[in-house]
């Protein structure tokens, strides 16, 4: 496959959450089109990554620079960054009080068309698109009509961030640990969705502890992180060095270098 | 005691004048009443039921005993309140029964006053019965001028198919006092749908001192709907009791949105077995609006489930009071018992004052209740954000959804799109 431009470019990205500095220059590029994997131990920064990616106002970034599309990442809103087609699937889904999923997706959605200079969607057009997106993680409408993400189930919340990255087709989008808590078919369920949606329009970020996703993806460059740094990076074969030998050894050498 | 001595003064010429030809023993409970909140006078906040709410401003208000309207209203006036032209409806302006705007049913769907004077039978066997006097001046104070209100009768086993429409409107250009007084009986296993509203065709100060008593007999059901929309300067002092026999359900829905200092009473007796009760409220105020929900519910029986919800949106200097108070009788074993009370605060001048009084005194049964107080949730704001919402957009989105979320347990459509209308207007859409 031919190389697509450079969509993300995170240079020396230092940052911190509650006065804890957690990242420690991130450097890191991903070209259209391209599946990254980050793996790492727990406390690595994994996670922080990913949100300050998104825009998370609790992180604070103290140093670097993070170029999207030729733009400045770190200088948008939350809201800025998705329309520009960054999208985010939390690792732990926000439960919101009285906004059914369905009008919670179609304000999304309608957000972004309208950001694109494309017509909102009226409730019936919404409602056929998201039919065919439906279908693609199998679910029917019943999960339409509740409040976003209340009572849903650990499974139930993740598939509802991949339905989310269906209907609003991103163009990076970030998996934060999507993995974690899935039983095997859920686990199955959301990899076809996201092989689905690979393209050479949209590049993957897929944040997770596990090896075991990347059984089902099968990513181009595998990252990892550790203490806030990317310490390794490589081929899908990565992936399985560090399931067979742990964590540990890649530690020892970011403490070295 | 002036505020006091002077609403026994006007009911002492009330009672010797136009209500004179009551039943003796109307006159009875009449005169007991009077005497009753004589004794008990206004609450003050020294007393617990009251400790968050000051009345001061009603009891000191010099309200006048409201008049007979000279103001004559076409269904253009109500138009705005209505739901919809079809059904049964009873139309009181100024608590006086408006019969050409109405739409009563016989001796079922009908005045108070109407019935009191002719089956008196059927309202004597009930009126006061339920909402209790002995503590409660307000109540007491109602049924010392009880007179005019609405009164549904549904006999065993029947329905009425649309919701009946109860609607009380103010001038709201004169200082006035009015005490409705509605009684709402069920047979066994009949049911209905009703809608209360309170509103104003003015902007000024008056005082609404309601009482409205439902019973609710062995497999019968009623989803009764209160919506107060008072005038921003009203007062409005309510008290709703519902009785409810064995295997039957009682679904209350209760939304504030106007009056300047509300106080609502809502007690719940479940007194039969397998009955269930969905107790379900909303306020939403702004400036210095102050409403207080006062809510008792009775196990008395077994089996019987109350799920209790309450939200308060609270903006500006507003302040919302909810108490819920549960109270689990001995021998009402398997109970099943929720509340929750969640205030989103939209100002750092908005206040809430959250309790819940669990009382149990029977050892199988489950209750739980749960409140929470604060801004609107970072985390949501964000999870929104990062949808491509803006801000001001995912603020009032969040916001809609505190309200939402009680406005869909409704059943009534028309009256769910239009409470759903009257949210949006008032967070600016």
């Amino acid at each position: 496959m031919a190389k697509g431009k450079v969509l993300l470019e995170v240079k020396g990205l230092r940052a911190a959450v509650a006065g804890n500095q957690i990242l420690n220059g991130v450097d890191l590029a991903i070209r259209d089109g391209e599946v990254h994997a980050i793996m790492g131990p727990n406390g690595s920064g994994k996670s922080t990554l990913a949100q300050v990616l998104a825009g998370h106002p609790a992180y604070t970034v103290l140093a670097g620079t993070a170029k999207y599309d030729g733009k400045d990442l770190l200088a948008m809103k939350p809201e800025e960054r998705a329309r520009a087609g960054v999208f985010l699937a939390f690792q732990y889904p926000v439960e919101i009080r009285g906004i059914t999923n369905s009008y919670f997706l179609r304000s999304a959605l309608n957000a972004l068309r309208r950001e694109r200079g494309e017509p909102e969607l009226d409730p019936i057009d919404f409602l056929q698109f998201l039919e065919q997106k439906l279908k693609a993680i199998g679910w029917d409408d019943t999960m339409m009509n509740r409040p976003v993400n209340e009572g849903f189930s650990g499974g139930e919340k993740k598939r509802n961030e991949i339905l989310q990255l269906a209907v609003l087709e991103p163009h990076l989008a970030i998996l934060d640990e999507t993995d974690s808590g899935l039983d095997i078919d859920a686990l199955k369920t959301v990899a076809e969705t996201v092989n689905k949606l690979r393209s050479p329009n949209r590049a993957f970020l897929i944040v997770t502890h596990y090896q075991r996703l990347l059984n089902y993806i099968t990513p181009d460059v595998v990252h990892v992180l550790a203490d806030g740094r990317i310490v390794k990076s490589g081929g899908p074969e990565l992936a399985h060095e560090l399931e067979a030998k742990g964590y540990d050894w890649l530690r020892d050498a970011a403490m070295v270098s | 005691m002036v505020a006091v001595e002077r609403i026994v003064g006007s009911y002492n010429a009330w009672a010797g004048n136009g209500a004179s030809q009551a039943p003796d023993w109307l006159k009875d409970i009449r005169s007991g009443a009077i005497a009753r909140f004589q004794s008990l006078g206004f609450p003050t906040m020294k007393q617990e039921a009251w400790r968050f709410t000051s009345v001061a401003p009603i009891a000191e208000g010099s309200f006048e005993l409201a008049k007979h309207p000279t103001r004559v209203l076409t269904l253009d006036d109500l138009r705005q309140f209505l739901l919809f032209e079809a059904g049964y409806r009873l139309v009181f302006l100024d608590g006086f029964f408006q019969p050409s705007l109405s739409t009563p049913f016989f001796d079922d769907v009908q005045s108070l006053g109407h019935v009191l004077s002719h089956r008196p039978d059927l309202v004597r066997e009930h009126i006061g019965k339920y909402a209790s006097t002995g503590d409660q001046p307000f109540s007491a104070l109602n049924t010392a001028f009880v007179n005019e209100g609405a009164f549904v009768h549904v006999p065993a086993k029947a329905t009425i198919a649309e919701p009946v429409q109860l609607l009380f409107l103010a001038s709201g250009d004169n200082p006035v006092v009015t005490h409705p007084r509605n009684l709402v009986v069920l047979e066994r296993e009949a049911r209905a749908s009703i809608v209360e509203t309170y509103a104003s065709l003015g902007t000024g100060a008056y005082w609404t001192n309601s009482v409205t008593e439902i019973v609710v007999g062995d497999g019968a059901r009623v989803d009764y709907h209160r919506v107060q929309r008072e005038s921003e300067r009203a007062y409005h002092v309510a008290t709703t009791q519902t009785h409810q026999g064995r295997d039957s359900t009682v679904h209350l829905h209760t939304v504030a949105f106007g009056a300047s200092l509300a106080r609502h009473d809502i007690g719940a007796v479940m007194a039969g077995p397998g009955g269930t009760l969905i107790l379900n409220g909303l306020y939403l105020l702004a400036g210095q609006q102050h409403a207080d929900h006062h809510t008792t519910i009775d196990h008395a029986a077994d089996h019987c489930a109350s799920h209790e919800y309450f939200n308060g949106v609270l903006d500006e200097k507003s302040r919302g009071v909810f108490t819920g108070r549960i109270i689990v009788r001995p021998g009402a074993q398997k109970t099943d018992s929720k509340q929750t009370n969640n205030n989103l605060l939209l100002s750092t001048d908005a206040h809430a004052d959250s309790q819940p009084q669990l009382e149990i005194y029977a050892d199988d049964v489950k209750c739980t209740h749960g409140s929470t107080v604060g801004p609107l949730d970072p985390r949501a704001l964000f999870y929104l954000r990062s949808r491509g919402v803006g801000e001001a957009e995912a603020r009032r989105l969040l916001t809609y959804g505190f309200a939402a979320e009680i406005l869909g347990r409704m059943d009534v459509a028309p009256l769910r799109a239009e409470l759903d209308r009257v949210v949006r207007e008032r967070l600016g859409e």
